[in-house]
């Protein structure tokens, strides 16, 4: 996913600096459990959107919606939610 | 860069770390981030009244740890500042992980160790197991002999790290109290011949990245955004380390050269940079020494020579990157070698015995070693018994063997 073939010393920039973006590492598949929003119970706080640590919940303009690509699914969403509208649901279970 | 004259070089009675304090006040320095600690604390209150005093543009930061002192360099020189911090023993010892973040991340920090002992007990004097304690983080180690040198090898410092080739961070070892806190008659070249020696303020190295199309400055710029040093793997990291590994390979030619370049500027050069040496030509004994105790050695050492003994001294200004092969060159013809450490690996020998053993390994035909453990927690390395030492390895030497490889130097019974 990450990257095709390992460089080699004399190809990577000093200082240990990334030479590809964070962004390219899609770390959704760290993850163990999964937020899903029920949107009935949904008041639209955006206290999920403001406490994600990976930025992964983004507004689409109607509604909330989790970037799976990046959710390491932490629960930090789910424990901050004041309504309980988002339930971390175990990765085999919504396979 | 054309020699200044000894008349146009200010003179001033200074101590060791107020001529560390002046040599940074010179260097066009962009942060110092520093705690006090004995015996070090003279260069962050001298330089803190040149901040005061609106007679440096630094800023200056004071932190309330030694951690902290090089976090806020390792942050001011990822952001493009020429930076500088000092310290010494427990307070070295707690910088020791921002140590090797600094090295890695190829930061040119400069910082000035004031050789202290570790506790416990507590003891504030000359030892060098501080600085052998930072051994392995990366840097850049250089010992000097004197106050003068002090002032000297600080401005070097920036143009060794700071070097293409390099980009490094560089110690700056002077010995506490004995150097730090001891007047000396000390010639400063002016400002302005600094700044050209420097060239200026810090100049940026770029980097190739694969999302930004052109070269960009290496450093913190939120128009260019660059992740210093973040995870790295089984995947990477080795490869990583292979930046470190050779960017060393470079150190001993740009001391060298810096050494010569301040000598035709001052007129003053020390060895060759990383090796300085006295009578090793044609010596049976070569005493091996780092720092201010080199220049009782050499004393004493003359006068073994007026006596027609034929004694000679190797001072190791440079300790990391270990000159391995220069140094093994100067002593493989002598018969026997005095290393002098102040200081102890516990459970093994001094730290530059090792090196110096390990330097010599490959050679047929050479000398024997023997290591004199000294001086620790400041205790005095006299006339007296650097006499008694070159009269043993003398003995040695005629005897044709050596019976005790770790000698232990002015240490009661």
């Amino acid at each position: 996913m990450v990257e095709e073939r390992l460089r080699g010393w004399r190809e990577l920039p000093l200082g240990a600096v990334t030479y590809r973006l964070s962004t390219d590492y899609k770390t959704g598949d760290w993850r163990a459990l999964k937020p899903v929003v029920n949107l009935n119970k949904c008041v639209k706080c955006m206290l999920c959107w403001i406490y994600c640590p990976d930025m992964a919940v983004i507004w689409d303009g109607e509604k909330i919606v989790i970037n799976y690509d990046y959710c390491k699914g932490c629960g930090i969403c789910a424990q901050e939610c004041p309504v309980k509208a988002i339930d971390m649901v175990p990765e085999y279970e919504e396979r | 860069m054309a020699k200044v004259p000894l008349e146009k070089q200010t003179l001033l009675n200074v101590n060791g770390d107020e001529a560390v304090a002046w040599a940074v006040k010179q260097s066009l320095v962009d942060v110092v981030a520093a705690y006090p600690i004995t015996p070090q604390t003279i260069i962050v209150e001298r330089f803190s009244e040149f901040v005061a005093n609106g007679e440096v543009h630094t800023e200056f930061v004071a932190v309330e740890s030694e951690h902290s002192a090089m976090s806020a360099c390792v942050g001011a020189a990822a952001a493009g500042a020429r930076a500088f911090t000092a310290t010494a023993a427990n307070g070295l010892a707690l910088m020791w992980e921002i140590l090797y973040i600094a090295a890695s991340l190829r930061l040119p920090i400069v910082l000035a160790v004031v050789n202290r002992a570790l506790s416990a007990p507590i003891n504030i004097h000359c030892d060098h197991n501080d600085a052998y304690g930072m051994r392995d983080a990366g840097w850049i180690q250089l010992f000097v002999e004197n106050v003068q040198e002090a002032y000297d090898t600080t401005i070097q410092a920036f143009r060794i790290a700071e070097d293409e080739r390099v980009l490094l961070p560089v110690a700056v070892n002077l010995d506490g109290f004995f150097l730090s806190h001891t007047l000396e008659n000390i010639r400063i070249l002016p400002d302005e011949v600094v700044h050209e020696f420097l060239g200026g303020y810090r100049k940026i190295p770029k980097v190739k990245v694969d999302y930004l199309e052109d070269e960009v400055p290496l450093v913190l710029n939120p128009a260019r955004p660059l992740s210093f040093g973040p995870l790295d793997l089984y995947d990477y990291y080795f490869e990583h380390k292979m930046h470190q590994i050779e960017a060393m390979k470079n150190v001993p030619e740009v001391v060298r050269e810096v050494n010569q370049e301040w000598y035709e500027i001052s007129g003053r050069k020390y060895g060759d940079g990383v090796l300085e040496t006295l009578y090793v030509e044609d010596a049976d004994v070569i005493i091996t020494v780092l720092g201010s105790t080199a220049g009782t050695v050499k004393h004493v050492v003359r006068k073994f020579r007026r006596d027609g003994k034929k004694v000679g001294v190797v001072r190791i200004r440079m300790f990391r990157p270990f000159p391995h092969r220069e140094i093994a060159e100067v002593l493989k013809n002598a018969k026997v070698i005095g290393v002098m450490d102040r200081g102890i690996s516990f459970g093994s020998y001094g730290q530059s015995y090792l090196e110096i053993n390990s330097s010599l390994y490959d050679y047929k035909e050479k000398p024997m070693l023997v290591n004199y453990v000294y001086g620790l927690g400041g205790r005095d390395a006299s006339p007296e018994l650097i006499e008694k030492m070159i009269n043993e390895l003398l003995s040695d030497a005629e005897r044709g063997y050596v019976e005790n490889k770790l000698r232990f130097l002015g240490v009661r019974e």
